[in-house]
């Protein structure tokens, strides 16, 4: 029976190693392991893998592919639906979408479909075979469609239109393509150069072009983009990018850094070689505030720039919002978890530099609306960590710029961009999806809105002609 | 080359320059392995699709900048950043009763450039005061005569114009009689602040604009965070020009000096790219 087969562990640099280096932390399986895993799939005839994937991966059937020993025609199924298949194989949280509604898991272990999705992208990319001749583009239907951002919801958004033939140009603010995927997350959980440029050099063989530099509400606007350039519908890709940060006392001291600001330095400006010119200080004690991915991100970052790292949380271990990868990843290399614990006030030296941060107790009180019990400080319990520096990886809200700057564009009391299921926007021919609307979420979260507002503009495109 | 130290560059960006306006920057990277550098706009020509900058040599990332030859290419260009001069938006009549009166400082006298001209072409009384340590270090003086009614220039050595700071001639001048509503300081933080305290004293109300250390300077990192009114604000997106009297300068010069370790160490052991490829 092929479910008896356990679950294929997948190999990992040894913690002690990789705290020290920013090589990719998971090696992923090699083409023995990969075709025992998909000889794990049962190949359901109703696949809740597939429903809970938000781009419709036809999961099933490409891991059928797998199993036969045909990876291409496996890479070619994935390329139907996804243009960032090595991507979404590395930082998709699986155990809550495919995985976590996998058959195999509700007596033992899921497929692991994310890995099985990375190896066939990996694999195919070993063997130079371009996803563009996977894809079956269609011939060229003259409509020009902009997208704005290069992140996950535009890539995705582009890719679907290029392939039904529509002319896109995404315009990316950036001197890099990618958006979060560039800027980000870290060089150990996506490898930049190796797997992130090819699967955008993939979105371009599909005959997209991307224009890096262009800051749209700052150097053209979607007005002139309609308007003056020709383009017929835009969709709004732009991801949530402000940073949030706690409004306490101290926290504009030299050493007090959002998570974005580290992250980008080290990631997109590639501070953590020696040979690139922008500068990082992480310092020798490190205090992460916050407790998602990007606390993660930035923790195990500066770990890797050879800081000891607490991560401050005011709730317990059980509520980090995390992936339980991401966190069990970090303990490992030795990051340290202050739980119960929320900052009060940055403190600083005679020269204006951290040297400490304040903090106070707290304790689980009732649960609040989002079901999670809310924390509450405990009187009397406030404490200095020392630390050479802080990062806030409190969250991040959508960038204003370009609804200030367009007519008729709503926004939510938080800043986010008002859209229906399809993406439409309050302005006609504009679509959004992605964190812009939603308010931070994840890549593919990002990439399945993409999708749905690309067929929305197909329709409209349609409807207008 | 302004001087030995400073450089000016006219650089082509038909797109940035179609949509830049008095009081913006713009960020250049010269190579691949190189800083994000906001500069200043200090002229910019829509029909030729092309931007003016000036900038200073001061560490690795400006000299990498500096060592560019006439028709070679940045890596990346990116702009126009920041909200326009506020004067760009007010309306004519309000415009008409205002008579400015500029204080330049150094290679902050560039981006003054842009402003007095816009205001000159609008028929709007402008003043300029050009201040450097000596004469050698005055720039843009010729331009700036052309946009303006009257130019003062100072040194603090007296080598040329008035002997002393650009705040005492900023007093002086108020003494003499010069009857400004609006003064605007773009140069060294430490001489905005200055500048600050004196129209204070004679009741002026002043805009500086800040050049604070950015990444991105779209609003993503928040390196340029600085208290306006006792708020925090970020110069790229909500600046970079402010209302003088709100700024705290010392916080703004603490922050600036962030990387100074890291920098000094880059600059050890930068090779100094001048005459690549020769």
């Amino acid at each position: 029976m092929a479910n008896r087969i356990p679950r294929v562990p997948v190999r990992e640099q040894d913690p002690k190693v990789r705290a020290t280096n920013f090589d990719e932390v998971c090696y992923g399986y090699n083409k023995e392991e990969a075709l025992l895993e998909a000889s794990r799939c049962l190949n359901c005839k109703n696949p809740r893998c597939m429903t809970a994937c938000p781009v419709s991966l036809q999961i099933p059937r490409f891991i059928a592919e797998l199993a036969a020993g045909n990876i291409a025609a496996a890479a070619a199924v994935i390329a139907e639906d996804s243009s960032l298949p090595a991507v979404c194989g590395r930082v998709c949280p699986q155990e809550t979408q495919c995985e976590g509604s996998c058959v195999l898991g509700v007596k033992g272990e899921p497929v692991a479909i994310g890995k099985l999705e990375r190896f066939v992208a990996d694999y195919s990319r070993q063997e130079g075979k371009p996803a563009a001749e996977n894809a079956g583009a269609k011939a060229k239907n003259g409509h020009k469609v902009a997208v704005i951002g290069s992140g996950p919801a535009g890539l995705a958004c582009a890719s679907d239109l290029a392939k039904w033939g529509y002319d896109v140009t995404v315009f990316e603010a950036l001197h890099k393509a990618g958006g979060v995927l560039e800027y980000g997350i870290p060089e150990f959980r996506l490898p930049k150069d190796k797997v992130l440029k090819h699967e955008i050099d993939d979105v371009r063989a599909l005959g997209v072009k991307i224009e890096t530099n262009v800051i749209v509400g700052r150097t053209i606007t979607i007005d002139s983009l309609m308007d003056k350039e020709g383009f017929e519908a835009v969709f709004i890709g732009t991801g949530a990018g402000l940073p949030k940060f706690m409004n306490i006392p101290g926290e504009n001291l030299n050493g007090v850094f959002s998570a974005n600001e580290f992250l980008t330095r080290n990631n997109l400006m590639k501070a953590w070689r020696e040979d690139y010119l922008t500068p990082i200080h992480a310092g020798k004690k490190v205090c992460v505030v916050g407790g998602g991915n990007v606390a993660m991100d930035a923790a195990r970052t500066a770990l890797r720039l050879g800081a000891e790292v607490h991560i401050v949380y005011r709730r317990t271990e059980a509520e980090l919002p995390a992936r339980r990868e991401e966190v069990h990843h970090a303990a490992e290399e030795g990051i340290i978890f202050d739980m119960l614990t929320n900052p009060v006030e940055v403190i600083g030296d005679e020269k204006g530099w951290v040297k400490a941060l304040k903090c106070i107790k707290m304790e689980l009180g009732e649960p609040d609306e989002s079901g999670r019990r809310s924390p509450v400080p405990v009187a009397g319990s406030e404490f200095e960590i020392p630390t050479e520096t802080v990062i806030m990886a409190l969250g991040t809200s959508p960038n204003p710029l370009i609804s200030k700057t367009t007519q008729g564009l709503e926004t939510s009391k938080r800043g986010c961009l008002v859209a229906n299921e399809e993406g439409a926007t309050t302005r006609p021919g504009v679509f959004a999806g992605g964190d812009a609307v939603t308010g931070a979420a994840t890549v593919i979260l990002a990439m399945g809105a993409g999708r749905t507002a690309a067929k929305a503009i197909d329709t409209y495109l349609k409807q207008q002609q | 080359m302004l001087t030995p130290t400073i450089c000016r560059m006219t650089v082509e960006a038909p797109r940035l320059a179609a949509a830049a306006q008095p009081g913006q920057f713009l960020i250049v990277r010269a190579d691949e392995k190189g800083e994000r550098i906001p500069l200043t706009i200090s002229d910019f020509d829509a029909k030729r699709g092309t931007v003016t900058i000036v900038t200073q040599k001061i560490g690795a990332s400006s000299s990498d900048i500096i060592a560019y030859e006439p028709g070679e290419a940045f890596n990346d260009v990116v702009g126009p950043l920041g909200l326009p001069s506020e004067f760009t938006e007010m309306d004519a009549d309000k415009l008409s009763a205002m008579r400015y009166i500029f204080i330049a400082g150094g290679v902050g006298t560039a981006p003054v450039y842009p402003q007095a001209k816009w205001l000159h072409d609008h028929g709007v009384a402008v003043d300029v005061i050009i201040g450097a340590k000596t004469k050698d270090l005055l720039i843009y003086k010729d331009e700036m005569a052309a946009v303006c009614d009257n130019l003062f220039i100072c040194t603090d050595d007296g080598s040329e114009g008035f002997h002393g700071m650009v705040t005492a001639l900023l007093e002086k001048l108020v003494a003499e009689g010069h009857n400004y509503t609006q003064a605007v300081a773009i140069g060294p933080m430490i001489m905005m602040k200055f500048t600050t305290l004196t129209a204070k004293k004679l009741g002026l109300p002043i805009v500086v604009s800040l050049n604070t250390l950015m990444v991105d300077g779209t609003g993503m990192c928040g390196a340029c965070r600085v208290s306006v009114g006792g708020k925090t604000r970020f110069a790229c997106v909500e600046g970079p020009e402010f209302d003088g009297y709100l700024v705290d300068f010392d916080e703004a010069m603490r922050r600036q000096g962030q990387y100074k370790a890291e920098e000094a160490e880059a600059n050890e052991k930068h090779v100094c790219k001048i005459g690549r490829g020769k």
